[in-house]
Protein backbone atom coordinates (compact mmCIF):
# COMPACT_ATOMS: atom_id res chain seq x y z
CA UNK A 1 0.00 0.00 0.00
CA UNK A 2 1.48 3.42 -1.21
CA UNK A 3 -1.07 5.77 -1.67
CA UNK A 4 -3.52 6.51 1.61
CA UNK A 5 -6.27 9.06 1.47
CA UNK A 6 -8.06 10.15 4.68
CA UNK A 7 -11.30 12.07 3.60
CA UNK A 8 -11.75 14.09 6.38
CA UNK A 9 -9.38 16.30 8.73
CA UNK A 10 -11.14 15.93 12.57
CA UNK A 11 -10.60 14.20 15.02
CA UNK A 12 -11.28 10.65 13.81
CA UNK A 13 -9.43 11.27 10.33
CA UNK A 14 -6.46 13.01 12.42
CA UNK A 15 -6.41 9.78 14.87
CA UNK A 16 -6.09 7.69 11.64
CA UNK A 17 -3.39 9.23 9.76
CA UNK A 18 -1.24 9.58 13.13
CA UNK A 19 -1.96 5.56 13.79
CA UNK A 20 -0.42 5.25 10.19
CA UNK A 21 2.70 6.85 10.74
CA UNK A 22 3.26 5.32 14.07
CA UNK A 23 2.86 1.82 12.86
CA UNK A 24 5.33 2.14 9.89
CA UNK A 25 3.24 3.41 7.49
CA UNK A 26 6.04 5.44 5.15
CA UNK A 27 4.01 5.82 1.61
CA UNK A 28 1.65 9.05 0.87
CA UNK A 29 -0.70 10.33 2.99
CA UNK A 30 -3.51 12.32 2.11
CA UNK A 31 -5.68 14.15 4.54
CA UNK A 32 -8.36 15.97 3.07
CA UNK A 33 -10.79 18.30 5.38
CA UNK A 34 -13.44 20.46 3.95
CA UNK A 35 -12.71 22.99 6.75
CA UNK A 36 -9.77 25.62 6.33
CA UNK A 37 -8.32 25.43 9.73
CA UNK A 38 -6.23 22.83 11.07
CA UNK A 39 -7.43 19.70 13.21
CA UNK A 40 -9.20 21.05 15.99
CA UNK A 41 -10.88 19.70 19.12
CA UNK A 42 -14.80 20.27 18.49
CA UNK A 43 -16.13 19.33 22.42
CA UNK A 44 -15.15 22.72 24.31
CA UNK A 45 -16.92 24.54 21.36
CA UNK A 46 -20.03 24.28 23.77
CA UNK A 47 -18.44 24.77 26.87
CA UNK A 48 -15.15 26.51 27.00
CA UNK A 49 -15.00 28.54 23.76
CA UNK A 50 -18.82 29.67 24.07
CA UNK A 51 -18.28 30.81 27.69
CA UNK A 52 -14.74 32.52 26.85
CA UNK A 53 -12.96 30.90 28.76
CA UNK A 54 -10.52 29.67 25.87
CA UNK A 55 -9.31 31.34 23.08
CA UNK A 56 -9.67 29.23 19.88
CA UNK A 57 -5.91 28.30 19.78
CA UNK A 58 -6.39 25.96 22.36
CA UNK A 59 -8.59 24.17 20.49
CA UNK A 60 -5.72 22.90 18.04
CA UNK A 61 -5.31 19.36 18.20
CA UNK A 62 -1.25 19.25 17.44
CA UNK A 63 0.71 22.21 16.76
CA UNK A 64 2.22 22.93 13.41
CA UNK A 65 5.49 20.89 14.14
CA UNK A 66 3.69 18.11 15.07
CA UNK A 67 1.58 18.01 11.81
CA UNK A 68 4.68 18.85 9.70
CA UNK A 69 6.45 15.21 11.19
CA UNK A 70 3.42 13.26 9.62
CA UNK A 71 4.56 14.39 6.73
CA UNK A 72 1.09 14.91 4.72
CA UNK A 73 0.09 15.75 1.68
CA UNK A 74 -2.65 18.30 3.82
CA UNK A 75 -5.11 19.59 1.84
CA UNK A 76 -7.58 21.98 3.89
CA UNK A 77 -10.69 23.81 2.86
CA UNK A 78 -11.11 20.97 0.12
CA UNK A 79 -14.10 19.32 -0.18
CA UNK A 80 -14.56 15.95 -1.41
CA UNK A 81 -17.43 15.30 -4.10
CA UNK A 82 -16.97 11.87 -5.52
CA UNK A 83 -16.37 8.50 -5.03
CA UNK A 84 -14.91 5.90 -8.01
CA UNK A 85 -14.55 2.81 -6.34
CA UNK A 86 -13.51 0.47 -9.25
CA UNK A 87 -10.82 2.99 -10.71
CA UNK A 88 -9.68 3.75 -6.47
CA UNK A 89 -10.30 7.79 -7.30
CA UNK A 90 -11.65 10.54 -4.62
CA UNK A 91 -13.03 13.15 -7.26
CA UNK A 92 -12.65 16.78 -5.06
CA UNK A 93 -14.63 19.84 -5.43
CA UNK A 94 -13.47 21.76 -8.76
CA UNK A 95 -12.84 17.99 -10.40
CA UNK A 96 -9.13 16.75 -9.55
CA UNK A 97 -9.31 13.63 -8.80
CA UNK A 98 -6.90 11.58 -6.13
CA UNK A 99 -5.98 7.98 -6.59
CA UNK A 100 -5.44 5.72 -3.18
CA UNK A 101 -4.57 2.12 -2.39
CA UNK A 102 -6.57 2.51 0.76
CA UNK A 103 -9.72 4.90 1.86
CA UNK A 104 -10.34 6.22 4.98
CA UNK A 105 -14.22 7.89 5.15
CA UNK A 106 -14.01 10.28 7.85
CA UNK A 107 -16.64 13.40 6.79
CA UNK A 108 -18.42 13.79 10.03
CA UNK A 109 -22.24 15.13 9.90
CA UNK A 110 -23.51 18.55 9.98
CA UNK A 111 -25.98 20.00 12.05
CA UNK A 112 -29.84 19.77 11.20
CA UNK A 113 -31.41 23.07 10.49
CA UNK A 114 -35.06 24.36 10.78
CA UNK A 115 -36.65 26.03 8.17
CA UNK A 116 -36.36 30.01 8.06
CA UNK A 117 -33.28 32.63 8.46
CA UNK A 118 -30.83 33.42 11.02
CA UNK A 119 -30.48 30.90 13.28
CA UNK A 120 -27.80 29.64 14.77
CA UNK A 121 -26.04 25.80 14.85
CA UNK A 122 -22.95 24.89 16.69
CA UNK A 123 -21.07 22.58 14.80
CA UNK A 124 -17.61 24.33 14.28
CA UNK A 125 -15.46 26.68 15.89
CA UNK A 126 -16.46 29.48 13.19
CA UNK A 127 -20.78 28.18 14.47
CA UNK A 128 -19.54 28.65 18.30
CA UNK A 129 -17.33 31.97 17.98
CA UNK A 130 -20.95 33.96 15.74
CA UNK A 131 -23.11 32.42 18.94
CA UNK A 132 -20.78 33.68 21.41
CA UNK A 133 -20.10 37.04 20.01
CA UNK A 134 -24.19 37.82 20.64
CA UNK A 135 -24.13 36.20 24.03
CA UNK A 136 -24.45 39.04 26.66
CA UNK A 137 -26.36 39.88 29.83
CA UNK A 138 -30.18 40.52 29.54
CA UNK A 139 -30.40 38.94 25.70
CA UNK A 140 -32.64 36.56 24.91
CA UNK A 141 -31.85 33.16 23.54
CA UNK A 142 -34.01 30.25 22.36
CA UNK A 143 -32.78 27.02 22.34
CA UNK A 144 -34.37 24.40 19.88
CA UNK A 145 -33.54 20.63 21.12
CA UNK A 146 -32.49 20.00 24.78
CA UNK A 147 -30.16 17.21 24.14
CA UNK A 148 -26.77 17.06 25.23
CA UNK A 149 -25.50 20.32 23.28
CA UNK A 150 -28.50 21.96 23.72
CA UNK A 151 -28.54 21.39 27.49
CA UNK A 152 -24.87 22.63 27.67
CA UNK A 153 -25.09 25.46 25.32
CA UNK A 154 -28.59 26.92 27.51
CA UNK A 155 -26.43 26.11 30.95
CA UNK A 156 -23.34 28.78 29.21
CA UNK A 157 -25.87 31.08 28.34
CA UNK A 158 -27.34 31.00 31.95
CA UNK A 159 -23.92 31.16 33.11
CA UNK A 160 -23.20 34.60 30.92
CA UNK A 161 -26.56 36.25 32.67
CA UNK A 162 -28.75 35.29 29.38
CA UNK A 163 -32.53 34.98 29.36
CA UNK A 164 -32.82 31.02 28.07
CA UNK A 165 -35.56 29.19 26.40
CA UNK A 166 -34.95 25.83 26.22
CA UNK A 167 -37.73 24.44 23.93
CA UNK A 168 -37.77 20.49 23.60
CA UNK A 169 -40.79 18.20 21.35
CA UNK A 170 -40.18 15.47 24.06
CA UNK A 171 -42.26 15.57 27.38
CA UNK A 172 -38.90 14.78 28.96
CA UNK A 173 -35.63 15.77 27.39
CA UNK A 174 -33.51 12.84 27.14
CA UNK A 175 -35.91 10.50 27.99
CA UNK A 176 -35.25 8.39 24.66
CA UNK A 177 -31.75 7.64 25.41
CA UNK A 178 -31.06 8.24 28.88
CA UNK A 179 -35.04 6.74 30.56
CA UNK A 180 -37.39 9.17 31.87
CA UNK A 181 -36.21 9.22 35.58
CA UNK A 182 -32.97 10.39 34.31
CA UNK A 183 -33.96 12.71 32.02
CA UNK A 184 -36.23 14.42 34.41
CA UNK A 185 -33.69 14.45 37.17
CA UNK A 186 -31.23 16.21 34.60
CA UNK A 187 -33.61 18.69 33.34
CA UNK A 188 -34.63 19.62 36.45
CA UNK A 189 -30.76 21.27 36.60
CA UNK A 190 -32.30 23.67 33.91
CA UNK A 191 -34.92 25.05 36.21
CA UNK A 192 -33.39 25.11 39.10
CA UNK A 193 -30.44 27.48 37.27
CA UNK A 194 -33.75 29.88 35.92
CA UNK A 195 -34.13 28.47 32.03
CA UNK A 196 -37.65 28.61 31.10
CA UNK A 197 -37.51 25.05 30.06
CA UNK A 198 -40.98 23.57 27.72
CA UNK A 199 -41.21 20.37 26.77
CA UNK A 200 -43.45 19.05 24.47
CA UNK A 201 -43.38 22.04 22.39
CA UNK A 202 -42.63 21.82 18.78
CA UNK A 203 -40.58 24.28 16.58
CA UNK A 204 -41.94 24.83 13.09
CA UNK A 205 -39.61 27.60 11.96
CA UNK A 206 -37.13 30.16 12.47
CA UNK A 207 -38.32 33.28 12.75
CA UNK A 208 -37.05 37.73 12.81
CA UNK A 209 -38.16 37.76 16.12
CA UNK A 210 -37.84 34.50 17.36
CA UNK A 211 -39.13 30.36 17.12
CA UNK A 212 -42.50 29.90 15.76
CA UNK A 213 -44.12 27.17 17.50
CA UNK A 214 -46.33 24.41 15.59
CA UNK A 215 -49.72 25.39 17.04
CA UNK A 216 -48.94 29.33 15.64
CA UNK A 217 -47.38 30.67 18.64
CA UNK A 218 -44.17 32.76 18.56
CA UNK A 219 -41.30 32.62 21.06
CA UNK A 220 -39.36 35.43 20.90
CA UNK A 221 -36.06 35.82 21.29
CA UNK A 222 -32.73 38.10 20.01
CA UNK A 223 -30.94 34.66 19.25
CA UNK A 224 -31.91 31.54 18.51
CA UNK A 225 -29.85 28.32 18.29
CA UNK A 226 -31.32 24.93 16.45
CA UNK A 227 -29.62 22.03 18.02
CA UNK A 228 -31.78 19.38 16.64
CA UNK A 229 -29.17 16.70 15.83
CA UNK A 230 -27.53 16.17 12.90
CA UNK A 231 -26.62 14.21 9.65
CA UNK A 232 -24.08 12.59 8.59
CA UNK A 233 -22.20 13.46 5.51
CA UNK A 234 -22.44 11.31 3.13
CA UNK A 235 -23.65 12.57 0.19
CA UNK A 236 -20.71 12.92 -1.74
CA UNK A 237 -21.01 9.09 -1.40
CA UNK A 238 -23.80 8.45 -3.65
CA UNK A 239 -23.99 6.57 -6.41
CA UNK A 240 -20.23 4.83 -5.39
CA UNK A 241 -22.08 1.44 -4.24
CA UNK A 242 -21.02 1.95 -1.00
CA UNK A 243 -24.08 1.48 1.57
CA UNK A 244 -25.34 4.43 2.97
CA UNK A 245 -27.96 4.09 5.83
CA UNK A 246 -28.20 7.10 8.35
CA UNK A 247 -24.20 6.65 7.98
CA UNK A 248 -21.54 4.70 5.70
CA UNK A 249 -22.02 1.21 6.59
CA UNK A 250 -19.10 -0.49 7.52
CA UNK A 251 -18.37 -4.22 8.81
CA UNK A 252 -17.45 -5.11 12.24
CA UNK A 253 -14.24 -4.13 10.70
CA UNK A 254 -15.39 -0.91 10.09
CA UNK A 255 -14.64 -1.73 6.50
CA UNK A 256 -17.56 -0.31 3.73
CA UNK A 257 -15.71 -1.95 0.79
CA UNK A 258 -12.24 -3.74 0.04
CA UNK A 259 -9.14 -1.31 1.42
CA UNK A 260 -12.06 1.51 2.21
CA UNK A 261 -12.77 2.24 5.48
CA UNK A 262 -15.45 4.50 7.86
CA UNK A 263 -15.00 6.12 10.81
CA UNK A 264 -16.04 8.69 13.41
CA UNK A 265 -19.45 10.06 13.30
CA UNK A 266 -20.27 9.07 9.94
CA UNK A 267 -19.75 5.57 10.57
CA UNK A 268 -22.20 3.08 11.22
CA UNK A 269 -21.05 -0.11 11.99
CA UNK A 270 -21.68 -3.22 13.93
CA UNK A 271 -20.14 -3.43 17.06
CA UNK A 272 -20.36 -7.02 17.99
CA UNK A 273 -19.52 -6.17 21.58
CA UNK A 274 -23.85 -5.02 21.66
CA UNK A 275 -24.52 -7.20 18.49
CA UNK A 276 -25.89 -4.30 16.98
CA UNK A 277 -25.54 -1.57 14.02
CA UNK A 278 -24.32 1.67 15.70
CA UNK A 279 -23.12 5.01 14.62
CA UNK A 280 -21.58 7.13 17.59
CA UNK A 281 -21.02 10.82 17.44
CA UNK A 282 -19.04 10.75 20.44
CA UNK A 283 -15.23 12.53 20.76
CA UNK A 284 -13.84 9.15 22.04
CA UNK A 285 -15.46 7.45 19.99
CA UNK A 286 -13.51 9.41 16.94
CA UNK A 287 -10.01 8.80 17.96
CA UNK A 288 -10.49 4.99 18.72
CA UNK A 289 -12.09 4.20 15.42
CA UNK A 290 -9.77 6.09 13.59
CA UNK A 291 -6.92 4.45 15.04
CA UNK A 292 -8.90 0.86 14.75
CA UNK A 293 -9.47 1.38 11.11
CA UNK A 294 -5.67 2.69 10.53
CA UNK A 295 -4.50 -0.88 11.96
CA UNK A 296 -7.13 -2.90 9.76
CA UNK A 297 -6.02 -0.87 6.87
CA UNK A 298 -2.07 -2.21 7.15
CA UNK A 299 -2.79 -5.13 8.31
CA UNK A 300 -5.62 -6.90 5.98
CA UNK A 301 -4.17 -10.48 6.80
CA UNK A 302 -4.95 -9.66 10.71
CA UNK A 303 -7.63 -7.36 11.53
CA UNK A 304 -9.66 -6.90 14.53
CA UNK A 305 -13.34 -6.18 14.86
CA UNK A 306 -13.91 -2.89 16.39
CA UNK A 307 -15.57 -3.21 19.23
CA UNK A 308 -15.32 -0.29 21.73
CA UNK A 309 -17.92 1.06 24.92
CA UNK A 310 -18.60 3.94 23.92
CA UNK A 311 -18.38 6.45 26.29
CA UNK A 312 -19.35 10.44 26.37
CA UNK A 313 -19.20 13.11 29.17
CA UNK A 314 -21.23 16.38 28.97
CA UNK A 315 -20.85 19.17 31.31
CA UNK A 316 -23.70 21.35 32.40
CA UNK A 317 -23.77 23.77 35.53
CA UNK A 318 -22.15 22.21 38.19
CA UNK A 319 -22.87 18.50 36.86
CA UNK A 320 -20.27 16.57 35.31
CA UNK A 321 -22.04 13.49 33.19
CA UNK A 322 -20.42 10.53 31.96
CA UNK A 323 -21.75 7.39 30.19
CA UNK A 324 -20.03 3.84 29.06
CA UNK A 325 -21.64 1.33 26.75
CA UNK A 326 -25.32 2.08 24.42
CA UNK A 327 -27.88 3.14 26.14
CA UNK A 328 -30.32 3.58 23.26
CA UNK A 329 -33.06 0.70 23.38
CA UNK A 330 -32.82 -0.19 26.32
CA UNK A 331 -35.52 -2.01 29.05
CA UNK A 332 -34.66 -0.80 31.71
CA UNK A 333 -32.47 1.48 34.46
CA UNK A 334 -31.83 1.00 38.03
CA UNK A 335 -30.12 3.48 40.54
CA UNK A 336 -26.86 1.26 41.47
CA UNK A 337 -25.18 3.91 43.73
CA UNK A 338 -25.47 7.32 44.93
CA UNK A 339 -28.68 9.22 45.15
CA UNK A 340 -30.70 10.96 42.46
CA UNK A 341 -32.04 13.27 44.97
CA UNK A 342 -28.32 14.42 45.22
CA UNK A 343 -27.83 14.24 41.56
CA UNK A 344 -24.88 12.13 42.53
CA UNK A 345 -25.53 8.67 41.48
CA UNK A 346 -24.41 5.85 38.90
CA UNK A 347 -27.82 4.57 36.79
CA UNK A 348 -27.16 1.24 35.30
CA UNK A 349 -28.73 0.42 31.96
CA UNK A 350 -30.14 -3.06 30.98
CA UNK A 351 -30.62 -4.54 27.60
CA UNK A 352 -32.08 -7.85 27.46
CA UNK A 353 -30.47 -9.41 29.54
CA UNK A 354 -27.25 -7.75 29.79
CA UNK A 355 -25.89 -4.72 31.51
CA UNK A 356 -25.27 -2.73 28.61
CA UNK A 357 -24.34 1.22 29.88
CA UNK A 358 -24.15 2.93 32.79
CA UNK A 359 -24.42 6.80 33.58
CA UNK A 360 -22.75 8.79 36.49
CA UNK A 361 -23.54 12.12 37.80
CA UNK A 362 -20.63 13.40 40.18
CA UNK A 363 -19.30 10.19 40.79
CA UNK A 364 -15.71 9.24 41.48
CA UNK A 365 -13.56 7.09 39.07
CA UNK A 366 -13.24 4.50 41.40
CA UNK A 367 -16.60 4.15 41.26
CA UNK A 368 -17.25 4.55 37.33
CA UNK A 369 -14.42 2.04 36.29
CA UNK A 370 -15.72 -1.19 37.19
CA UNK A 371 -19.22 -0.60 35.55
CA UNK A 372 -16.82 0.21 32.67
CA UNK A 373 -15.21 -3.17 33.14
CA UNK A 374 -18.35 -4.97 33.22
CA UNK A 375 -19.95 -3.87 30.28
CA UNK A 376 -16.61 -4.57 28.13
CA UNK A 377 -16.44 -7.58 29.17
CA UNK A 378 -20.27 -8.62 28.39
CA UNK A 379 -21.99 -9.46 31.80
CA UNK A 380 -25.02 -10.15 32.14
CA UNK A 381 -27.44 -8.19 34.07
CA UNK A 382 -27.74 -10.61 36.89
CA UNK A 383 -24.28 -10.84 37.56
CA UNK A 384 -23.95 -7.54 37.32
CA UNK A 385 -26.86 -6.18 39.71
CA UNK A 386 -28.88 -9.63 40.70
CA UNK A 387 -32.21 -10.81 38.89
CA UNK A 388 -33.92 -8.40 36.97
CA UNK A 389 -36.87 -7.23 39.13
CA UNK A 390 -40.26 -6.96 38.25
CA UNK A 391 -42.15 -4.01 38.25
CA UNK A 392 -40.97 -0.34 38.40
CA UNK A 393 -37.33 -0.21 36.96
CA UNK A 394 -35.89 2.59 39.08
CA UNK A 395 -34.98 1.86 42.84
CA UNK A 396 -32.33 4.24 44.42
CA UNK A 397 -29.57 3.69 46.86
CA UNK A 398 -28.50 0.18 45.74
CA UNK A 399 -24.75 -0.33 46.36
CA UNK A 400 -22.94 -2.59 43.91
CA UNK A 401 -19.26 -3.63 44.86
CA UNK A 402 -16.66 -3.36 41.71
CA UNK A 403 -15.59 -7.21 42.65
CA UNK A 404 -19.55 -7.95 41.64
CA UNK A 405 -19.13 -5.93 38.29
CA UNK A 406 -16.36 -7.83 37.55
CA UNK B 1 9.80 10.38 25.95
CA UNK B 2 8.75 13.15 28.51
CA UNK B 3 4.76 12.88 29.81
CA UNK B 4 3.21 16.40 29.52
CA UNK B 5 -0.45 16.68 30.87
CA UNK B 6 -2.29 20.02 30.37
CA UNK B 7 -4.47 19.79 33.38
CA UNK B 8 -7.03 22.07 32.97
CA UNK B 9 -7.83 20.41 29.76
CA UNK B 10 -7.93 17.11 31.13
CA UNK B 11 -12.19 16.14 30.94
CA UNK B 12 -11.64 12.67 33.50
CA UNK B 13 -12.95 10.20 31.13
CA UNK B 14 -9.93 8.04 32.17
CA UNK B 15 -8.81 6.46 28.95
CA UNK B 16 -5.70 7.41 30.00
CA UNK B 17 -5.50 4.56 32.81
CA UNK B 18 -7.05 1.66 30.82
CA UNK B 19 -4.35 2.58 27.96
CA UNK B 20 -1.29 3.03 30.35
CA UNK B 21 -2.37 2.15 34.08
CA UNK B 22 1.72 1.98 35.23
CA UNK B 23 1.45 5.80 33.89
CA UNK B 24 -1.70 7.09 34.90
CA UNK B 25 -4.40 7.23 37.38
CA UNK B 26 -7.03 9.45 38.35
CA UNK B 27 -8.19 11.96 41.49
CA UNK B 28 -10.45 10.44 43.31
CA UNK B 29 -12.51 13.97 43.59
CA UNK B 30 -12.76 15.07 40.30
CA UNK B 31 -11.24 12.63 37.97
CA UNK B 32 -8.52 14.36 37.02
CA UNK B 33 -5.68 12.46 35.32
CA UNK B 34 -2.41 12.20 36.90
CA UNK B 35 0.86 11.51 35.62
CA UNK B 36 2.66 8.54 37.85
CA UNK B 37 5.82 8.37 36.23
CA UNK B 38 6.70 11.27 33.50
CA UNK B 39 9.51 9.62 32.11
CA UNK B 40 8.39 6.08 31.94
CA UNK B 41 10.55 3.76 30.55
CA UNK B 42 10.68 2.17 26.64
CA UNK B 43 8.61 -0.97 27.35
CA UNK B 44 6.00 1.63 28.26
CA UNK B 45 6.18 3.93 25.17
CA UNK B 46 3.54 1.81 23.49
CA UNK B 47 1.10 2.20 25.80
CA UNK B 48 1.90 5.56 26.40
CA UNK B 49 1.80 6.59 23.02
CA UNK B 50 -1.92 4.48 22.49
CA UNK B 51 -3.01 6.39 25.79
CA UNK B 52 -1.87 10.39 23.90
CA UNK B 53 -3.89 9.00 21.37
CA UNK B 54 -7.25 8.02 22.57
CA UNK B 55 -6.93 11.17 25.40
CA UNK B 56 -10.64 12.85 24.04
CA UNK B 57 -9.18 16.06 25.24
CA UNK B 58 -6.16 16.14 23.18
CA UNK B 59 -4.70 16.93 26.93
CA UNK B 60 -1.82 14.17 26.64
CA UNK B 61 1.94 16.01 25.05
CA UNK B 62 4.78 13.73 24.38
CA UNK B 63 8.19 15.11 23.94
CA UNK B 64 9.81 12.27 21.97
CA UNK B 65 13.40 12.44 22.36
Amino acid sequence: MRRIVIVGASAAGLAAAETLRREGYAGTLTLIGAEADAPYDRPPLSKQILASQWEAERLALRTAEELAALDLDLRLGVVAAGLNLAARTVRLDGGAEVAYDGLVIATGVRPRRLPGQGAHVLRTLGDALALRRRLAPGRRLAVVGAGFLGAECAAVARGLGCEVTLLEPAAVPLAHALGETVGRVLSQAHEENGVDLRTGVTVSAVTDEGVRLADGELVAADEVLVAIGSQPNTEWLAGSGLALSDGLVCDRYSAAAPDVYGAGDVARWHNELFGVSMRIEHRTNAAEQGMAVARNLLRPGDRKPFTPVPYFWSDQYDMKIQAYGYLRGHDAVEVVDGALAQRRFVAAYRTGDRLTGVLAVGMSPKVIRPWRSAIAGGVTWSQAIGPAKPGPAVTENEVMSGERAG
Amino acid sequence: MRVELDEPKCVAAGQCVMAAPEVFDQRDDDGVAIVLDAEPGPELHDSVREAAAVCPAAAIHLVER
